[in-house]
């Protein structure tokens, strides 16, 4: 038995693909923009301004809450979260506290807290001795999903992450890509002895925040890093303080940032620049028409309905584009007449990529109609031909029938020669043994 | 020089009769301004530019079709205006130029006004005697001992000492509603949605409205018509269905609003109020509004608590000036509002006062099944004299014991001059409805008018 049982619970940002900011018309997309090119007097937090709430923003949020199977409110509220930062240009970020758009719901059997929608601060730029502000990502629509401390084991939270990030590009809430920071993590973790706690007992009474995590590869690490670093601390009866920390590449650890005396104070209170928002049971239930099938349910459909193998299922699921691809292609491949194995089109996509090939799955059935549909030579064509190199061959017939009988190789490729390639392998075959015996030289 | 018309019907008809040109109107107003603002510190920054500018304009066109054409315009200095100097009063944004203008001044802009320039004000708009400015109190044109009231000091003082026609101020506790009725002038404070807030820097955004002052009822009427309504910029404003005052009005009175410190001849003003309405055939009757006596609390903890959040933005990075730059006052609110809201407190105050105010409102929901309208004083007493209350902020809140109703409750107020005290200083009253009855309390006020022969005055 372990000695210490691993708790985490997350809190995922995904930046929605929305067209414009949270509460401005400036545009959401800021990858690669040129600084502080897309801002205005509301993302820059200009006196007088106010804020709009961006419809197809809470559109997303309610979207994935419901796939989720979240509570949805419905009257919900933004809230003002005070901080001061250089990056924050209204010192307070607009957020939801109370009655946020969705609350519980489950993946992977991990319960979750809350989905709420909120801004995004701007970004700092260190160089040398000046440090400089780009407000492009200032107001930015993020989608925060808070789960309950209910992860045990790095696998767990790398296994929920990416389901996570497939049904945020499934739904087309937002391309979920790390890199990019379109998703970002943070993993509260505390270690609980397992002798003293059960799973269900109080948690520890700390918690260790690991802020900026922009990879699956360096989520891993920088879990197993942390983990072990409270090991080995509790090992030595070390007391774990409460606080965040980031993690170095280089050292391979995690390092504190900060720590937090009790809890921050930002003074939430209610935005009353921002009506409360009302979602009726109407647009609730056309959300839930609109939510197509998630990876889970493709994969057991898939399974039930292909019977390929996990590992093929879970190559085709992972991509919503390859998945529908290859659904298109069995569906166009089902009215050819000699209908191909839906496993044949599975291997020529996953091991020959033929679909990057074929940007269309017509391409790939095209190809698929080809194979299977070849136009050999006629029979009595085959048969003349078969006949013509038997009788150009004679010392090749001599040899076969003093027993090379691996021979008969170099006739079937002089018969296709003649043929032009449309011979039918099996056909040739089957003629050149029949003739061979027939001729009794 | 010309003589001022002091209606906009009047201004416009001596322009369309070219009895005088618009550049004439701007000459006018610009010299009194020249004769008298030094003296009385109404406006902090005069565009002469801008209004021969616009003057010039009209006059060439020659068509003053627009609802407000030729109408000089004076802004309190917290609507923003793009390029000109807007300071909020307060030093922290000495020398802030805002990159856009106020939704409402874009309005006021597109119906033909002429702006005349930013007036003073209590910095941020805190206070109500126009004391708290940066830039040294207004004086009161009718008596120069006396505040003008506030926050929107300079805008008062612009229209009743005749340095512009009509003004724009802001009322959160008052602001418009309490220096309207120290200076003889009719104020509007419109119900919370009715008016685009965007682009005037925010004091309280749960109680903050555009405020607008003339000398009469028709002119707050027609300046209404141009502000209000939805611009996609303020999320709050929406565009309600027109409502039609009850061919049979009725009035109540509070009882709750007869409190110690209520001056005598405010008192008796209010009550010849009812009497001229009942001459009229309008029955005032006496209603009872429970939670009166939280009004005052309730809005010290509403407000601190948004203005701490507000202000939060001027940290000292931009806008020039750092924190030190605030006044008294901003200091003062900023820490109770920082207090109100911390953990541990927030469910004490803030929370508790949320709850209030909901009850606040079911007072008035209440008082609006049984009457259209409610009397009641602007403030208690006529204006004060310079430095009376500032050493005792406490008195100075409650100053607003009257006018913070309507901001918690998110009701239209229109104050209205009605006669002057016995040393000369003007005394008013104002109507309260419910949500979007201003057309209701404009017509109510006209009467009023009408019956007591009012006639608009300018201290000079």
């Amino acid at each position: 038995m372990q000695k210490y049982i691993t708790i985490i619970g997350l809190e995922i940002h995904i930046e929605p693909n929305t067209k414009s900011k949270m509460f401005c018309s400036c545009s959401q997309n800021h990858f690669g923009a040129k600084p502080n090119t897309q801002t205005c007097p509301i993302c820059l937090g200009l006196p007088g301004a106010l804020p709009i709430a961006n419809k197809e923003a809470i559109n997303k949020t309610i979207k994935l809450g419901l796939a989720l199977g979240s509570k949805i409110f419905e009257k919900s509220y933004f809230y003002r979260k005070h901080y001061f930062y250089p990056d924050l240009p209204k010192s307070f970020q607009t957020s939801q506290k109370d009655n946020p758009f969705c609350v519980g719901g489950e993946l992977l059997g991990k319960q979750i807290n809350h989905i709420h929608l909120e801004e995004d601060a701007g970004k700092l730029i260190h160089s040398d001795n000046t440090s400089l502000v780009d407000f492009n990502r200032s107001g930015c629509a993020l989608i925060e999903i808070v789960t309950e401390p209910v992860f045990h084991s790095v696998e767990e939270v790398i296994s929920f992450t990416k389901e996570l990030q497939l049904i945020a590009k499934y739904l087309d809430i937002s391309s979920a890509d790390m890199e990019k920071g379109t998703m970002r993590l943070e993993a509260n973790i505390s270690l609980a002895n397992s002798k003293s706690q059960t799973l269900n007992s109080k948690l520890p009474n700390y918690k260790v925040e690991l802020k900026n995590i922009n990879s699956f590869k360096f989520l891993e690490k920088a879990l197993n890093a942390e983990i072990e670093r409270q090991t080995k601390a509790l090992d030595s009866n070390e007391k774990l303080v409460q606080e965040t920390r980031g993690y170095d590449e280089k050292t391979k650890a995690t390092f504190s940032q900060r720590t937090k005396a009790d809890s921050d104070d930002y003074r939430y209170f209610p935005e009353a620049d921002l009506p409360p928002i009302h979602i009726g049971e109407l647009s609730i239930s056309n959300f839930q028409f609109s939510i197509l099938e998630l990876p889970a349910k493709k994969r057991l459909r898939f399974e039930k309905e292909f019977k390929l193998s996990k590992d093929y299922i879970e190559i085709l699921v992972s991509d919503l584009e390859r998945a529908n691809y290859f659904e298109e292609c069995v569906k166009q491949s089902s009215n050819l007449a000699m209908k191909p194995s839906v496993k044949l089109i599975a291997d020529l996509m996953i091991n020959k990529n033929l679909d990057k090939e074929f940007p269309e799955p017509a391409g790939l059935v095209a190809k698929l109609y080809a194979l299977s549909h070849r136009e050999y030579a006629e029979n009595n064509t085959t048969e003349n031909a078969v006949k013509q190199v038997l009788s150009e061959n004679p010392e090749v017939v001599i040899s076969y029938k003093n027993g090379k009988g691996q021979i008969i190789g170099f006739l079937i490729g002089q018969v296709q020669k003649l043929l032009k390639g449309k011979g039918d392998p099996k056909l040739i075959n089957s003629k050149l043994v029949e003739k061979l015996r027939e001729e009794n030289f | 020089m010309i003589n001022t018309p002091l209606t906009i019907k009047e201004t416009q008809d001596g322009l369309k009769s070219k009895k005088f040109s618009a550049v004439e109107l701007v000459d006018s107003y610009l010299a009194q301004i020249k004769k008298y603002n030094s003296e009385y510190n109404i406006f902090l920054t005069v565009t002469e530019e801008l209004a021969y500018k616009k003057a010039k304009e009209l006059d060439q066109i020659g068509n003053f079709s627009g609802p407000l054409s030729g109408v000089v315009t004076a802004y309190k200095d917290i609507f923003l205006t793009k390029g000109v100097r807007t300071t909020a009063a307060s030093k922290i944004l000495d020398n802030y130029i805002p990159q856009y203008s106020a939704t409402t001044v874009k309005k006021i802009e597109q119906a033909g006004g002429i702006i005349i320039g930013k007036t003073n004000c209590d910095a941020f708009a805190h206070g109500a005697s126009g004391e708290n400015s940066d830039y040294g109190a207004t004086f009161n044109p009718w008596n120069k001992e006396y505040v003008t009231g506030g926050s929107s000091s300079g805008s008062a003082g612009a229209v009743s000492a005749n340095m512009s026609l009509v003004s724009l101020g802001s009322d959160t506790g008052g602001s418009t509603r309490q220096p309207a009725n120290f200076c003889n002038l009719v104020g509007l404070k419109p119900t919370y949605g009715a008016i685009s807030r965007y682009g005037v820097i925010a004091m309280s955004s749960s109680l903050d409205t555009v405020g607008s002052l003339a000398h009469t009822v028709d002119d707050i009427e027609i300046m209404y018509d141009v502000l209000k309504g939805e611009d996609g910029l303020d999320g709050n404003v929406v565009n309600p269905k027109p409502q039609t005052l009850n061919p049979k009005p009725r009035l109540g009175i509070a009882k709750e609003y007869f409190i110690e410190g209520l001056d005598s001849e405010v008192e008796k003003m209010i009550d010849s109020v009812k009497k001229t309405y009942e001459k009229i055939g309008i029955e005032v009757v006496e209603l009872s509004l429970p939670h009166t006596k939280y009004m005052v609390p309730v809005y010290y903890i509403v407000m601190p608590a948004e203005v701490s959040s507000n202000l939060g933005k001027f940290d000292g990075i931009r806008y020039g000036n750092d924190r030190s730059a605030f006044g008294e006052e901003a200091k003062r609110r900023i820490m109770l509002g920082s207090y109100v809201l911390s953990a541990g407190y927030y469910d004490a105050y803030f929370e508790k006062a949320m709850k209030v105010r909901t009850k606040i409102v079911g007072d008035f929901n209440e008082a609006f099944k049984t009457v259209d309208a409610i009397i009641s004083p602007v403030s208690p007493t006529p204006a004060f004299k310079l430095g009376e209350n500032t050493n005792d902020p406490l008195k100075m809140y409650l100053e607003d014991v009257y006018t913070t109703t309507a901001n918690l409750v998110g009701i239209p107020a229109l104050a209205l001059p009605s006669t002057f005290s016995k040393s000369g200083l003007p005394i008013g009253f104002q109507l309260m409805g419910p949500r979007f009855s201003e057309y209701n309390l404009f017509e109510l006020g006209k009467k009023y008018h009408k019956e007591i022969d009012y006639k608009p005055k300018t201290a000079f």
